[in-house]
């Protein structure tokens, strides 16, 4: 496997009143194409801060962050903007999907920011929803699904325009066991399935195992890497 | 393409989610609708006032008022200068062969408004067998005319709308004497149309005015006639008196209250703008707040700051253009063609009906709009700005 993102030297603190918190302190990190990463960690630790950097949603204050050879902790807000919409999928603990939306609608979101055309875009939705097992769920609102079938309608969207990364931020976190078990293996189904490099940050040992290893993180700096 | 696509998708989303904000929404809909509902209320009285003055002219029809006078009410004229009036060019000929010139006395008496019970200024109008022959809109709507020489009088419709006890049959007391009501006249769209007239000569005798009277108005044989008839009763020196078309009296009187009317109704309408606005920026201010996790999981996704600048911004507009449709109809509904009246220049009532028109309706439309530019410019840049990180 090669390289596809690489973190060097990475800084990044926040500034809270007069005073400064440092997060990362010269933060190294390398995930090669098609990993299926775990984050742990204790709150407090980065691990968010670190989806953030990796998502090209925040910036660091130094170093290097390199996504498939391009750097791009130099980006403009509209650049990273952008590149997101072109290279990453997101799926959140609470889903985030948008109440007034379908689940295809909801689904569709991503492919508004392409070219595609609307016959497409509908082709692509129906793909993404048969991929999470929810085609016959389509026309239905996300308070008319159940918390499971809203997470899968979350990552048919965080897929449906074929991004090379899926970030993760506790996506089982809102589930019961079974369920999320359901959703770890779809995950892990679209990484060993579809070669999706996926990150994901999670509490919960029984879901790191889901993925091929996992990094701890403490106090801004990785202390342990399980396989 | 995909600009349009990803803004007109957040326009749609903000549109479509206004029912999970109903109670915010309506009150900002009902206080936009207010504003429109008062500043188009104020305008159309402005307009109707200004248009049945306007109606009132005639630009064949010569209208000799004292020098220096602004309107009838002190404008004095002899029967001398009646006579003299009646030689200058371009006069028409009446049926009897002589000119036709009405000298005419307008004098204030007391009536009761319908609305309010109270008493109010009324023009008392005497005018000679010429008064009908000059007023060309005027037609007896019922009854007949006085009889020269009584003590009559006919009621001008608009009048009998906004003033009671003067019902046909009706007698009637001006100071010492009684006059009964025996025509109604209307003159739709004229000033004409909130007098009494009676018989001059009467009118003089009972209301001691000797032989004089206060206006002449003289008919031309053509609109181009007056700039002649007017350099002749400018250049006369035994006149002392100044000749303009009716059109252009009553034009300048229009202006003049007019320009009043809507002076109280454009500050009154920005200050409840600014009221109305302040209910807006709130409304938006929490939409963009209850919709802050959508917004940021938008800008994650990939969304743009404009789009959801745009949602925040069209919501706005669509609440302000639904608050000016309601204040449209409801001032619509409840004020157009609605009888009123005001004082004229002459100190007494004019009725009118208020007119809304197309060009006040889009005044409205235009305040309301920008009342929700205004409302959904910061509530959209606080769109624009969200974080996309707070989404995680």
């Amino acid at each position: 496997m090669t390289d596809f993102i690489r973190l060097t030297d990475v800084c990044k603190s926040y500034t809270r009143g007069k005073e400064s918190i440092s997060i990362f302190d010269r933060l190294n990190l390398v995930i090669p194409k098609g990993d299926f990463v775990a984050i742990m960690g204790p709150s407090g630790s980065g691990k968010t801060t670190l989806l953030n950097l990796l998502g090209g949603t925040d910036r660091c204050d130094s170093g290097q962050i390199s996504f498939d050879g391009e750097r791009i902790e130099g980006y403009s807000e509209g650049q990273l903007t952008a590149w997101r919409a072109r290279n990453v999928g997101f799926i959140f603990q609470f889903y985030n999907l948008m109440p007034i939306l379908t689940a295809a609608q909801n689904v569709e979101l991503p492919l508004l920011l392409t070219s595609l055309s609307a016959q497409r875009r509908k082709e692509n939705v129906l793909t993404a929803l048969k991929i999470v097992e929810l085609a016959d769920r389509a026309r239905h609102k996300p308070k008319e699904l159940s918390g499971g079938q809203q997470q899968r309608v979350a990552i048919a969207r965080a897929i449906v325009s074929d991004p090379k990364l899926l970030l993760c931020d506790e996506p089982t976190g809102d589930l019961d066991r079974s369920t999320a078990n359901d959703i770890l293996s779809t995950l892990q189904l679209l990484n060993r399935e579809l070669g999706k490099t996926i990150i994901m940050v999670t509490h919960d040992p029984e879901a790191a195992r889901f993925a091929t290893r996992t990094l701890h993180l403490d106090k801004g700096q990785f202390v342990e890497v399980t396989t | 393409m995909s600009l349009l696509n990803q803004t007109g998708s957040v326009i749609l989303m903000n549109i479509r989610s206004i029912p999970q904000r109903l109670w915010m929404s309506l009150a900002t809909v009902v206080s936009i609708a207010l504003v429109v509902a008062v500043l188009l209320g104020f305008l159309a009285l402005a307009n109707g006032f200004s248009q049945t003055l306007k109606g009132s002219g005639s630009s064949d029809v010569a209208i000799v008022l004292r020098d220096g006078s602004q309107s009838e009410i002190n404008s004095t004229l002899t029967r001398e200068q009646i006579v003299l009036l009646g030689q200058g060019p371009g006069v028409r000929a009446a049926a009897d062969g002589g000119p036709l010139v009405s000298a005419e006395l307008l004098l204030i008496v007391d009536g009761i408004k319908r609305s309010t019970g109270t008493k109010a200024n009324m023009p008392l109008r005497g005018i000679g067998p010429n008064g009908l022959v000059v007023r060309q809109q005027v037609r007896l709507k019922e009854g007949r005319m006085f009889a020269p020489g009584s003590n009559e009088i006919v009621v001008g419709a608009g009048l009998l709308r906004e003033f009671s006890g003067f019902e046909m049959g009706k007698t009637v007391r001006f100071g010492a004497q009684t006059w009964r009501v025996v025509g109604v006249f209307e003159a739709p769209g004229t000033v004409f149309e909130s007098e009494l007239w009676a018989d001059a000569p009467v009118v003089q005798s009972l209301f001691n005015r000797g032989s004089s009277f206060q206006t002449a108005r003289v008919a031309l044989t053509s609109p181009a006639q007056l700039d002649a008839y007017t350099a002749y009763v400018g250049s006369d020196p035994r006149l002392q008196l100044q000749a303009q078309s009716e059109q252009t009296y009553f034009a300048a009187q229009a202006e003049r209250s007019g320009l009043l009317i809507r002076y109280i109704g454009w500050p009154l309408g920005v200050i409840m703008s600014i009221g109305a606005l302040a209910g807006a920026l709130n409304t938006m201010y929490a939409s963009v707040s209850a919709r802050a996790t959508e917004i940021a999981t938008l800008r994650v996704i990939g969304f743009s700051g404009f789009s959801a600048f745009m949602g925040t911004m069209c919501e706005a507009l669509v609440l302000s253009t639904v608050g000016a449709l309601l204040g449209t109809a409801v001032c619509g509904l409840l004020f157009n063609g609605l009888s009123a009246s005001t004082l004229g220049a002459g100190f007494t009532q004019v009725a009118f009906r208020l007119q809304m028109g197309p060009e006040l309706v889009l005044q409205a439309i235009v305040l309301a709009l920008v009342i929700g530019f205004v409302g959904g410019v910061l509530p959209g840049i606080r769109a624009a700005r969200q974080r996309p990180l707070l989404a995680l």
